[in-house]
C-alpha cells in the first residue's frame, strides 16, 4: 500500500465518521426535546458536515480521479462506507444519542489534537480548524452525561442503558490496521495507544462525576472501517442519498 | 478603477463594503474573515478563512466579495480560503466588537482571558442593559458562532458570539 492509497482512505475514515454521525443528528431536527437542544443537535451536525466536506474534498484530491465531495457522499454504497458502526447506531432516545455523541467526542478530541502536528499539511490545517469546536462538543456532551447521570433516578438509568448498549461500538474506535499503520510510520497519523489513554482518563473522570458505571470491556464491534455496517446504515443512506440516484446531478 | 492602479489599500476599503450576512453591521475584515489582501501585476489575491468548518454564511461571503470585485471592474482576481492558522474569535477587531453589541450580540470575551483558562464560566454582559447578572440558556445559539444567553436584569434573552 502507497502512501497515497492509505492517505485517499484515511480521509475517507475521517470525512465517513463526520458525514454519517451529522446525518444522524440532523434526523433529530424538528423532534429536539425543547427548542434550545433541538438547534444545539443541528448546530453540532454542522460543523460535523464542514469537517466531513475538508475531509471528503482532501480525500478526492488525493485520489486524483476527479471525484467531488458531493460524489464521494452520494455515490458510494454501503460497502464503500468506512465509518465505525457507533455513528451509524440509530438515535434511540436522548440519553442514548447523547451518550453516542459523548464517546465520540472524547475520542475524536485527542485524535484531532494529535493530527494538528501531521507531517501532512492539510490534515494538520484541518485538524487545528477542527479542535476548537471539538473541543466545545465534548464540553457539552460532558455536561449532558452528569447532568443525565446525576440528575433523576429515571435519567440516570436511561444514561446507563445507553452506555451499556454502546459500550460494545467504542473499540473499533480505536482499531489499526496497514492504513493506519503506513501513515504512522510516515508521521501522518498519530499513535492510537496515546488516543485511547486520553479517552479512558476523560471517560474515567466524566463517568465518576456522572455516577455511571464504565462497562466491562467485552466484545467490541469491528468491520464498519472495512465497509461491514450494521443493517441500520443502509436504510440512512437510502434516505440520504435518495435525490442524487433520482435525479443524478441535480444541483440546488 | 480599471483606469487607476489597483492598490492594495484600494482593494481593502472596496472589501469593506462585505458584510457578514448574518451580521450584517460588521464586514470581513472586521470579522477577521479577510487574512490578506495580494496584487501581483494587477492580479488581486484575496484570502479568507472560515470562522466555522461548517458555516455556511462563508459560501455566501466569498460569493459576495467576488462580487464587490467584478462590479468594481477587477479584471483578475482569485479568492482563496485557507484553514490554517485557524480562525479565532480574538481576531475579531475591537470595532469589530462594539458593533456587534450596538446590534445586540454580546461579542466574545479574550480567549486568554483568566476565567477561560481555567474553565470557569464567562462574565458576559447583557447587551441591552448592561448588567453582568446574565445566564447562559444553551451552549448552541441561532447560528454556529453564538451561544444562548438570558439577562437576569431586563430579563431579555440575547446572542453571545462564541469565544472560540
Ligand atoms: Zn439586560
Amino acid at each position: 500500500m502507497t502512501i497515497q492509497e492509505a492517505l485517499f482512505t484515511y480521509c475517507l475514515r475521517r470525512g465517513d465518521d463526520n458525514l454519517i454521525l451529522s446525518h444522524r443528528l440532523g434526523e433529530w431536527c424538528g423532534h429536539g426535546p425543547q427548542l434550545e437542544e433541538d438547534i444545539a443537535l443541528t448546530n453540532r451536525a454542522l460543523d460535523l458536515i464542514g469537517q466531513a466536506r475538508n475531509y471528503l474534498q482532501y480525500a478526492g484530491q488525493v485520489e486524483g480521479k476527479g471525484r467531488s465531495e458531493d460524489d464521494l457522499a452520494y455515490l458510494r454504497n454501503e460497502r464503500q462506507y468506512t465509518n465505525v458502526k457507533l455513528v451509524e447506531q440509530p438515535n434511540g432516545d436522548y440519553a442514548h444519542t447523547m451518550v453516542r455523541s459523548f464517546l465520540f467526542d472524547a475520542w475524536h478530541l485527542p485524535l484531532q489534537q494529535a493530527l494538528t502536528r501531521s507531517k501532512d499539511d492539510q490534515l494538520a490545517a484541518i485538524a487545528s480548524k477542527a479542535v476548537k469546536e471539538i473541543a466545545y462538543h465534548l464540553k457539552t456532551s460532558g455536561d449532558w452525561m452528569i447532568r443525565f447521570g446525576d440528575g433523576t433516578a429515571e435519567s440516570h438509568q436511561r444514561a446507563q442503558r445507553a452506555l451499556d448498549d454502546l459500550w460494545t461500538f467504542s473499540g473499533e474506535l480505536f482499531a489499526t490496521d496497514d492504513v493506519e499503520a503506513v501513515l504512522f510510520a510516515a508521521g501522518i497519523a498519530p499513535d492510537m495507544a496515546a488516543v485511547k489513554s486520553a479517552f479512558d482518563s476523560t471517560v474515567q473522570s466524566v463517568l465518576t462525576e456522572a455516577t455511571l458505571k464504565r462497562p466491562m470491556d467485552a466484545y467490541m464491534a469491528t468491520g464498519g472501517r472495512q465497509g461491514k455496517h450494521s443493517e441500520h446504515l443502509g436504510f440512512m443512506l437510502a434516505e440520504m442519498q435518495y435525490l442524487q440516484r433520482a435525479y443524478p446531478g441535480a444541483i440546488w | 478603477m480599471i483606469n487607476t492602479p489597483i492598490t492594495k489599500e484600494g482593494i481593502y476599503d472596496l472589501l469593506e463594503a462585505v458584510k457578514d450576512p448574518e451580521v450584517p453591521v460588521i464586514s470581513v475584515r472586521e470579522l477577521g474573515v479577510l487574512r490578506d489582501v495580494q496584487v501581483i501585476d494587477q492580479r488581486v489575491i484575496v484570502t479568507i478563512t472560515p470562522t466555522y468548518t461548517g458555516c455556511p454564511a462563508m459560501d455566501v461571503m466569498k460569493e459576495d466579495i467576488e462580487k464587490e470585485l467584478r462590479n468594481a471592474g477587477i479584471p483578475d482576481f482569485e479568492v482563496k480560503q485557507i484553514l490554517s492558522p485557524a480562525w479565532t474569535t480574538d481576531w475579531i477587531s475591537e470595532e469589530g466588537k462594539r458593533k456587534l453589541k450596538a446590534y445586540g450580540i454580546a461579542p466574545p470575551e479574550k480567549t486568554a482571558d483568566i476565567r477561560a483558562l481555567k474553565g470557569e464560566a464567562p462574565v458576559v454582559e447583557c447587551p441591552q442593559c448592561g448588567s453582568k447578572d446574565t445566564v447562559m440558556v444553551s451552549a448552541f445559539g441561532s447560528t454556529a458562532c453564538k451561544a444562548l444567553w438570558k439577562c437576569k436584569n431586563c430579563l431579555e434573552p440575547f446572542d453571545q458570539f462564541k469565544c472560540l
